[in-house]
């Protein structure tokens, strides 16, 4: 068993194994962007899916699969998509998303720089 | 679709939440199904009760019943919440039968159809 205090786990993670939740500074391999998004929990976002539907909305959690749930959002292009009229809050896998658009001021850029770097030679 | 630890529980992106409501889900096929969540896991694999499917063309639209789904989760595009106070859809569209759906849609295939047709009739010309 790893433990808790290692700064590398192995590269097999399963939802079982309780994750280490990383602080502030300190970014794991594998989980640098989870980490990331977590701090921009709360955020207006807009979210383009790899369908070309993009959604803005108030990021209100993320996991380590980047599934990502955002509150009260608003469809861009609402008229092309009809269906999504009544829809207030919305999971959407990880899997299916192509970017998601940031507040300018929405990250220290310096910290995440260093993040990388760090993981770039470490890993 | 998991807790981080103890203190992430709060945070988690799970569809805990979600269950028993009624939902839309979008599929990557463009297909827009409708039920109430009975249950998932952590692929995001989904059941619906009550599932039927909203068949789009244009301002028409038709549901067409299913009933018990069990949908694989990489399919999934996305999982909304429907707001019961508002409506579904905009008020300019009208609730067709099955049959008028189908034969609007055949329409709009056609129409794509020859749209790329005519296009590719085009392409010897040498335009752009």
């Amino acid at each position: 068993m790893p433990s808790a205090a290692a700064p590398r786990r192995s590269a097999f993670s399963s939802p079982s194994h309780p994750c280490p939740s990383p602080s502030l500074s300190i970014y794991f391999a594998k989980m640098l962007f989870f980490s990331y998004f977590k701090e921009l929990v709360g955020k207006e976002v807009t979210v383009e899916l790899k369908n070309d539907l993009a959604i803005r909305g108030t990021l209100h959690s993320v996991d380590q699969y980047l599934n990502i749930k955002l509150e009260n959002i608003r469809v861009v292009d609402q008229d092309k998509y009809p269906h999504m009229l009544s829809v207030r809050n919305c999971f959407i896998r990880g899997s299916v998303v192509r970017y998601v658009q940031l507040p300018p001021d929405g990250v220290d850029i310096d910290i995440l720089h260093d993040a990388t770097r760090r993981e770039a030679r470490g890993g | 679709m998991s807790w981080s630890g103890p203190e992430d529980v709060l945070l988690s992106t799970s569809l805990a939440s979600y269950l028993d409501k009624k939902l839309l889900v979008l599929l990557r096929d463009g297909r827009k199904l409708l039920g109430i969540l009975r249950s998932f896991d952590q692929f995001a694999n989904v059941v619906l009760e009550g599932a039927c499917e909203r068949v789009i063309v244009g301002d028409l639209y038709c549901d067409i019943p299913l009933g018990l789904y069990v949908i694989r989760g990489e399919n999934v595009v996305l999982i909304g919440e429907l707001d019961l106070e508002r409506e579904e859809l905009p008020a300019h569209m009208i609730c067709v039968s099955a049959a008028e759906i189908q034969r609007a849609q055949k329409a709009e295939r056609d129409a794509t159809d020859l749209k790329g047709s005519m296009r590719k009739r085009m392409e010897f010309l040498d335009l752009d």
